[in-house]
Formats: structure tokens, sequence, C-alpha cells
């Protein structure tokens, strides 16, 4: 279920406002956030921004493509290293 | 038979029914096209006549998107998933569900067939 056109997208204020002061300064820098709902809009493109994925933060360039998803869909919080079986245990040593 | 759209042949059905052979179109859009083409819904798909069946695929090429095109369509989307690396994509990528459902049992449409390991419980029972 997608959410209400009234109330727009969810984007973090504070993020956002992160975005336009670090922009008019000039400032490159990887934005560190623990905003994982928070949407992306337009105003975030080519921008770099280091997500929370509740260990350490991943960072992300965004792109076009990336608008209307949220942060966190890019951070992924789960990491799979495989099913065991000699194969797979020597190729990680 | 009727083609619509030149490889789909509906057959001897309801031209409602026989619409939804068409990659793209559902009982929503089956009624809809009938309707605005003037077709009555008890009419058989054989008895359509060639002015109903232009004016059906004039409909189809103009305000539609269907087969080929929506399957590119679809495809394109999900290709754009998974470029742009976020989760849905990274779940079409490793071939697995995408909409959260549980992959600890079932899930077998996405994984494909089973591949049993040795060594695991239950598959001495297999033998």
């Amino acid at each position: 279920m997608g959410r209400s056109l009234k109330k727009g997208p969810y984007v973090v204020q504070r993020l956002l406002e992160k975005v336009e002061r670090t922009e008019a300064t000039g400032n490159r820098e990887p934005i560190k956030t623990w905003s994982r709902a928070c949407t992306i809009v337009p105003e975030f493109i080519g921008r770099n921004f280091a997500i929370h994925n509740g260990k350490t933060f991943v960072k992300l360039y965004v792109t076009e493509d990336m608008v209307g998803h949220k942060l966190g869909e890019f951070s992924p919080t789960r990491t799979f290293r495989g099913h065991g079986g000699k194969a797979t245990k020597g190729a990680k040593k | 038979m009727p083609r619509i759209l030149g490889v789909d042949i509906p057959n001897d059905k309801r031209a409602v029914i026989s619409l939804r052979y068409i990659y793209g179109i559902g009982p929503f859009l089956a009624d809809q096209l009938c309707e605005r083409a003037g077709i009555s819904p008890d009419k058989r798909a054989r008895d359509l006549t060639e002015d109903e069946v232009a004016k059906l695929t004039g409909l189809l090429d103009n305000e539609y998107i269907v087969e080929g095109q929506l399957r590119r369509q679809v495809q394109q989307n999900i290709a754009r998933l998974r470029e742009i690396g976020c989760y849905r994509g990274l779940r079409h990528r490793k071939g697995l569900p995408v909409h959260g459902q549980r992959t600890r049992t079932n899930a077998r449409t996405r994984k494909g067939p089973r591949k049993t390991v040795a060594g695991k419980k239950g598959v001495k029972e297999m033998r």
C-alpha cells in the first residue's frame, strides 16, 4: 500500500536541510545518516551518503534512478556468507 | 478465427473472454475494450466482423501497452532495480523472492528445484 499523496513523500527535514546547507558551502563529504526510512528526493542527486545498516555506514552515490526509493534500500542489513561445504570453506580461506 | 495483433488467435469463446489471451489484457481491460469497441459481451470471438477486429486492433495499438512492448517494459523495470543496487534489485539478482516472503521453506518458484544437501536432517528418508 502506497503512502497518501496528501502527505507527500516522507523526507527527514533535518537531512534535507543538511543537504541544502552543505550544497551551499560546497562541502561534498558523505553525509552520515541513520534515517533509512527517508525517501530519496531529487535534491539528493549527485550527493554522497553514508547510510547506517545497524553496524557500519554504507557509502552511496545517489543517481537519478534512485529517486523515490528509501535510503535504507541501498544499505543491506544482512550478510549471507553462503552455506557450508568444502568448496565454499576452501574458497573463503 | 480472428487474429488480433499478429500472433494472438483467441478461440471460440466469447470475445470478452478470448481477449484475455493477449498478454496484458485481463478481466478489467477486456470488458473495457469490448465496451469501447461496441461489442456485445455475448458475442463469440469467431462471430466478430472485420470492422470490429479492426477497431480492437486500433485501440490496442494506440492506447494500450500489451504483448512485446509490455514484456519489454517489465524487463526494463527489473533491469533498473538490478542496476541501482537497491534491496529489490539484489533479490532479483540472487533469484530470491522480492516481496519479503519467507525463504526458510517454500519460495520454490523463485529458487527452482530443491538442491538437496547431504547430511542435513531428513536426507536419509529420501533414499
